[in-house]
């Protein structure tokens, strides 16, 4: 079949099944825009910016669980969606951004919106390729959904110039890619698992450290089979959120930074740790010679590279989690007692009965936390969740009763402000029988508040909830705690209305000041099937505790802060 | 932990670009390239990599990690038996006095590659430590240029 540049593109995302593309039109990629104008395979939706197209995308992966998809223009267009791009790769999300750029023969000439792309993206995707040959540009666009989410996924890059996507080429779209450099390993190997099991078997104190792998190899139900066989305590990262239900009696809450004490407690008195899909990033490990100093570790992750990158691991098993935990199972049967670590799982539950997760609810003011809660009480499992970044997220990491894997979404390795509205839209496109809640501040949302009008226009119904305390929060915290309250560039009592902003938009805005008007505000957003804004004025001051400070130990968190 | 200097042979797929990933790489993290060859494998569709590094055991065992996790590298070699050579090009004028240079090529395995109507380009190939040997060793023909090449190196 004889096909454009162009239409290559379009013919090989209809063959990947996208629903879907978010993006941006501009001079360098019009002809795949001509052809995108007469297609039936996949809805276009039109962002009101590049990064919010890749967030968008990467919004609609996360909770899809395939790839998203985004087209750009070469140039601004381009770096305007690198941060797209970087939040992916950090979080190892598929998504596949296709941009323009300028035709082959003016590549190097300083022409109008030329960059070189590639050049920028190497550092933050998994891949990337600039199509050089018309005919090379099928097997590109297979290899590039093929390497997105296969092995530890992340965000490809094709860069197209004008001239390729205009000529015409031979389309023979190779059914199945085989990689002679390229070859995920997904099976752990059998002896290490034997290992491991040993180790298991051996250990008074495991713990489960469960990170975002879990979410990425859809391995959340032999990891819950796993937990409720063995009665080993879990806990989560930002990422793994969702992996076991939040009412799982193993489950002793998020770790790191803003982890619960028994969770921190579990990970700094364990005598093994099994971490799974997960990377021990700083905010996670704290002072790293102290991290987990009595526990044996086991590694099980697809990466070779994340293993031994930041502590020397005594068991290591490369494999798809989803394989490991499935393959290990069956084995563990007869050799694992429950009841051993029993006397374990109490004192954990000790340790969360003397400081459990927790805050002083106010009748006078909103606490942000309390917000959490309510929405959380009131939707569960029925919305998808995203975040901005900032103190918010990690209220809603803390507080929201996540049910199910796939329900938070949140810009964790980059921990980018502005990713909540975009990513919250690609959810609702992704899950359309879900409510689809962005939690954000009022720091972060006006970091992509444009995506209002994308969402009014495309009908996405996304509810966001500002929790405003008139600060850049987590920032101000800091300066709260360890920069004697010198308030540099925190202060944001400079604010737009934004009830009326959101209305001036096409949605509908509320603004809440007791918990009554939030309820109600809540139920009408609901009902009212708009996009909506509920700009909720809490308590300025809350910190997000408990904490362990930057570079200090698990073990020794900051429990309250007296003035 | 000590750093050491390691010998990191690659093979990857001789495409668009794949000189800057290993660059981008190594710069990116950090390392650090002492040096760096690059030819095509002949009649095969890869380049070797030839790169000298330094570093402690946790770094060199990223640096091959990271040099395996990119989608076009087909093979990582290191800490095999490798024989390891390099080479070294020294322009020398002819107005100095070579009293002696015969033989100390002699003793390098060395050759005149080329001469002119005012200098003589003499070469080597040997190990490396040998290569920084001859090139000292040269230093009393006063030198115009030195040009030394990176290691290339076969496992055993």
């Amino acid at each position: 079949m004889q096909l454009s540049g162009a239409q290559m593109v379009i013919e090989a995302l209809g063959r990947e099944g996208i629903k879907t593309v978010f993006g941006y039109p501009g001079g360098a990629i019009m002809n795949v825009y001509d052809e995108v104008y007469k297609q039936n395979y996949f809805e276009h939706i039109l962002t009101r910016h590049e990064q919010a197209a890749v967030h968008a995308a990467d919004g609609y992966a996360r909770a899809k669980g395939d790839v998203g998809v985004a087209f750009v223009t070469s140039g601004p267009g381009f770096t305007n969606a690198v941060t797209g791009l970087a939040t992916a790769y950090m979080d190892s999300v598929p998504i596949v951004v296709i941009s323009g750029q300028v035709p082959i023969t003016m590549i190097g000439t300083d022409a109008f919106q030329e960059i070189d792309a590639v050049g920028i993206s190497r550092s933050c995707v998994k891949h990337n390729y600039l199509v050089k040959d018309v005919n090379e540009l099928p097997k590109i666009l297979k290899e590039a959904f093929y390497i997105a989410r296969t092995g530890r996924p992340g965000p490809v890059h094709i860069d197209i110039p004008k001239d390729v996507t205009a000529q015409i080429g031979e389309f023979v779209y190779p059914k199945s890619i085989k990689l002679k450099t390229y070859k995920p390993n997904y099976n752990g190997n059998p002896r290490q698992i034997k290992k491991a099991i040993e180790l298991i078997a051996e250990s008074k104190r495991p713990v489960l450290y469960l990170g975002g792998g879990v979410m990425s190899s859809s391995a959340t139900k032999p990891v819950r089979e796993f937990v409720q066989l063995t009665g080993i305590p879990a806990v989560e990262t930002l990422m793994a959120r969702g992996s076991l239900c939040y009412d799982n009696e193993y489950l002793f809450g998020m770790l790191g930074m803003h982890g619960s004490y028994a969770a921190n407690m579990a990970m700094s008195e364990a005598d093994l740790m099994i971490a799974v899909g997960a990377r021990f990033d700083d905010r996670v490990t704290g002072k790293l010679s102290e991290f987990a100093k009595h526990a044996k570790i086991i590694h099980i992750d697809i990466d070779p590279s994340s293993i031994g990158k930041i502590v020397d691991v005594d068991l290591p098993i490369v494999g798809d989690i989803k394989n490991v935990i499935k393959d290990m199972i069956p084995r563990m049967k007869d050799k694992i007692k429950k009841e051993s670590f029993a006397p374990w799982v109490e004192l954990l539950k000790r340790y969360d009965e003397i400081h459990p997760l927790g805050f002083e609810d106010s009748d006078e003011v909103i606490k942000p936390q309390w917000v959490i809660k309510r929405v959380g009480e009131t939707l569960g499992d029925k919305a998808i969740i995203t975040t901005d970044v900032g103190q918010h997220q990690m209220w809603t990491a803390q507080f929201y009763p996540f049910t199910n894997p796939r329900q938070f979404i949140t810009s964790g390795g980059l921990g980018t402000m502005g990713f909540g509205l975009p990513a919250a839209m690609g959810v609702k496109k992704a899950k359309e029988d879900k409510i689809s809640i962005n939690f954000s501040g009022d720091g972060s949302i006006l970091m992509n508040i444009q995506e209002l009008m994308t969402a009014v226009e495309s009908k996405i119904p996304v509810i966001n909830i500002i929790l405003n305390n008139n600060f850049l929060g987590m920032v101000r915290q800091w300066q709260t705690f360890f920069y004697d309250k010198r308030y540099a560039s925190t202060d944001l009592s400079m604010q737009p209305d934004f009830v009326k902003l959101a209305e001036s938009f096409g949605g509908v805005g509320f603004r809440c000041t007791t918990k009554e008007e939030f309820s109600e505000a809540l139920e009408k957003a609901i009902q009212s099937g708009k996009v909506a804004l509920l700009d909720v004025v809490v308590d300025r001051l809350e910190n997000v505790l408990p904490m362990v400070p930057s570079g200090g130990t698990l073990y020794n968190m900051m429990l309250d802060f007296k003035e | 932990m000590a750093e050491t200097r390691r010998v990191i042979s690659v093979i990857v797929l001789n495409e668009h670009g794949v000189l800057s990933r290993i660059a981008g790489l190594f710069a990116g993290r950090g390392y650090n390239i002492e040096s760096l060859t690059v030819a095509p494998v002949p009649q095969s569709e890869f380049s070797r990599f030839t790169i000298v590094t330094r570093g402690n055991e946790r770094v060199i065992e990223q640096i091959l990690k990271q040099l395996h996790k990119l989608i076009p590298t087909y093979k990582v070699i290191e800490n095999s038996d490798f024989v390891e050579k390099e080479m070294a090009l020294v322009k020398l004028p002819l107005s100095s006095d070579f009293n002696g240079l015969d033989a100390i090529l002699k003793a390098f395995n060395g050759t005149v590659a080329n001469a002119g109507s005012d200098f003589i380009i003499v070469m080597i190939a040997d190990d490396s430590d040998r290569v920084g040997h001859f090139i000292k060793a040269m230093s009393k023909y006063n030198p115009i240029d030195i040009v030394r090449g990176g290691s290339v190196a076969m496992e055993r």
